[in-house]
């Protein structure tokens, strides 16, 4: 710990690991929040593909062809974007087969990121980084572009707290009280999203995956409030991704895949436990 | 204020609706009274909740008109207070029963920044409506299943609606706490029209004075014609009571 600690001090690169993580874990623990109470987890695992095809193709346009302003960040964004129009319209026009839009979304990204990944030169490298992300290769404009997410987040959730509550909770009372559901449902798309993008670009899209439902889920077990759920979540998946860090660093382990396995540990022992107990009290 | 009195709560004038090709209500004429406590009653798939969600408008009604004090239901939605099956939600979610009341108050505030302390005080005089203002700050997850119909009832009653409209309340409840909950109901019958779906009309005839029967279409008794040996039958098992789509309007028979 006293190493990691001392290596903090001496590298730039793994203070930016250190306030990545931490930055990320704040809209996690907001936008994780929602997703895992209204249930849509299965939606950012689709969009964080999706983002992944979005990504192959700048990187393929910008390499390959030699479209030097084009930043894979665009090709994530416009990604992002399209799979949220695609997904808010599978569940307003077809219902029944929302979930099967979800999974073909997914597969069809990640098949196209491959794809011009693939055929980009040099970039075998990459499609891992994508993948697993490696957050001790943050560059320093990532951290700007964390602290834009947060505030966006923290100021959505802010204003729109109780609507975004009772759409959540009850779909069908809130239309019921004049709560324009449509709107904030695709708000909730639109903040999953931008999330969702910026942590593939930072910590890769599994690592993305898993921080917007392992520490949440964790959260939601010691909350009686939304609120509560957020601030929890965003406690816990900062202890994860620093402990990660430091443990991947003092073992020389990919932080991104210590951290996951890590959150998962916790999410199985706390469910477990609380299994067990409700067993016990029958 | 007087001619106001004979608006009728619920209006239905010769209303359609089919899922598809598959008929579900077929010409429906029915007045609930400004004031009335009504069930609706009939078979699972018999069009029951149906006929609460075109209340609602949820749905639209294929062919006739639905009208709400008058009003087209969408354009009356604020006067209805709705309480939904609690089995629907979510049993995990992280609100306290305070926060789920809350929510009954989005329709009377703009929808951004947090609630004002009005909006807290209505919502703590439904719960107290409801006896239930010492569940305030109880997480709705811990609440036994009378419990969460209670504050399910205050969040309907933050709104203050003029017409409650209730899905199955006292379904998967224990005869003591049923019994509670249609003491509350009565109570608050004083003070707006009450009307409930349930698939039990043996508990039901016990308590309201007005049952609508619906099977594809639609028919009115007072309860007391439901009592007895019919409400056994019919109560028995749905699939002995056959409601003959071929009677005129007014003929409705148990048999």
């Amino acid at each position: 710990m006293t190493e990691f600690l001392q290596a903090l001090g001496d590298f730039a690169f793994l203070r930016r690991a250190l306030f990545a993580g931490l930055l990320a874990s704040v809209a996690c623990g907001v936008v994780g929040t929602y997703v895992v109470t209204r249930r849509i987890t299965a939606i950012v695992g689709s969009l964080s593909h999706a983002v992944l095809g979005g990504m192959g193709i700048a990187y393929w346009l910008a390499v390959g062809k030699g479209w030097t302003w084009l930043h894979p960040l665009h090709g994530a964004l416009a990604a992002a974007v399209l799979g949220a129009v695609i997904l808010g319209l599978a569940r307003a026009r077809m219902r029944e087969r929302e979930d099967t839009v979800i999974s073909a979304l997914w597969a069809v990204g990640m098949a196209v990121g491959i794809l011009f990944l693939f055929q980009t030169p040099g970039t075998k490298a990459d499609l891992m980084t994508y993948l697993f992300g490696n957050i001790a290769m943050v560059d320093p404009g990532a951290l700007p572009l964390l602290i834009g997410l947060d505030l966006a987040v923290l100021l959505a959730a802010f204003l729109f707290y109780n609507p975004l509550l009772a759409v959540c909770f009850d779909e069908e009372f809130a239309r019921l009280r004049g709560v324009n559901v449509e709107f904030f449902y695709t708000l909730l798309l639109m903040l999953a999203a931008l999330t969702v993008v910026t942590l593939v670009y930072v910590v890769g899209v599994v690592m993305a995956i898993a921080l917007v439902t392992l520490p949440v889920s964790v959260a939601g077990r010691f909350s009686a409030r939304l609120w509560q759920m957020m601030v929890l979540a965003a406690i816990l998946s900062g202890t994860f991704t620093t402990a990660g860090l430091a443990l991947g660093y003092g073992a020389d382990l990919p932080a991104g895949a210590v951290t996951i396995l890590l959150a998962a540990a916790v999410f199985i022992v706390v469910h477990a436990t609380a299994a067990l107990i409700r067993r016990r009290s029958r | 204020m007087s001619g106001q009195k004979r608006v009728p709560a619920a209006c239905f004038r010769n209303v359609d609706f089919r899922y598809g090709r598959h008929d579900v209500l077929r010409g429906v004429d029915l007045d609930i009274e400004d004031g009335a406590f009504v069930s609706i009653v009939g078979p699972n798939g018999g069009g029951k909740t149906t006929l609460l969600r075109l209340m609602l408008g949820l749905l639209q009604p294929v062919r006739g008109e639905v009208r709400i004090f008058g009003q087209p239901p969408r354009a009356a939605v604020r006067s209805i207070g709705y309480m939904p099956q609690h089995t629907n939600l979510d049993p995990m979610f992280p609100v306290t029963a305070l926060d789920v009341t809350l929510m009954g108050r989005l329709g009377q505030r703009r929808h951004f920044g947090p609630y004002a302390r009005a909006d807290r005080r209505a919502a703590r005089a439904a719960l107290a409506d409801c006896e239930a203002e010492n569940l305030a700050d109880r997480p709705f997850a811990d609440l036994s299943g009378g419990q969460r119909q209670r504050v399910l009832i205050a969040r309907a009653l933050a709104g203050e609606p003029r017409l409650l409209l209730l899905d199955e309340p006292t379904a998967s409840l224990d005869p003591g706490v049923q019994d509670d909950l249609y003491d509350l109901l009565h109570l608050l019958n004083e003070r707006m029209t009450v009307v409930l779906v349930s698939h039990d009309v043996a508990v039901v005839s016990r308590h309201v004075r007005q049952v609508i029967c619906v099977n594809v279409e639609v028919a009115q008794h007072p309860s007391e014609a439901l009592s007895g040996e019919l409400a056994q039958l019919f109560s028995s098992g749905a699939r002995l009571v056959r409601h003959d789509h071929h009677t005129g309007p007014g003929e409705h028979r148990h048999d």
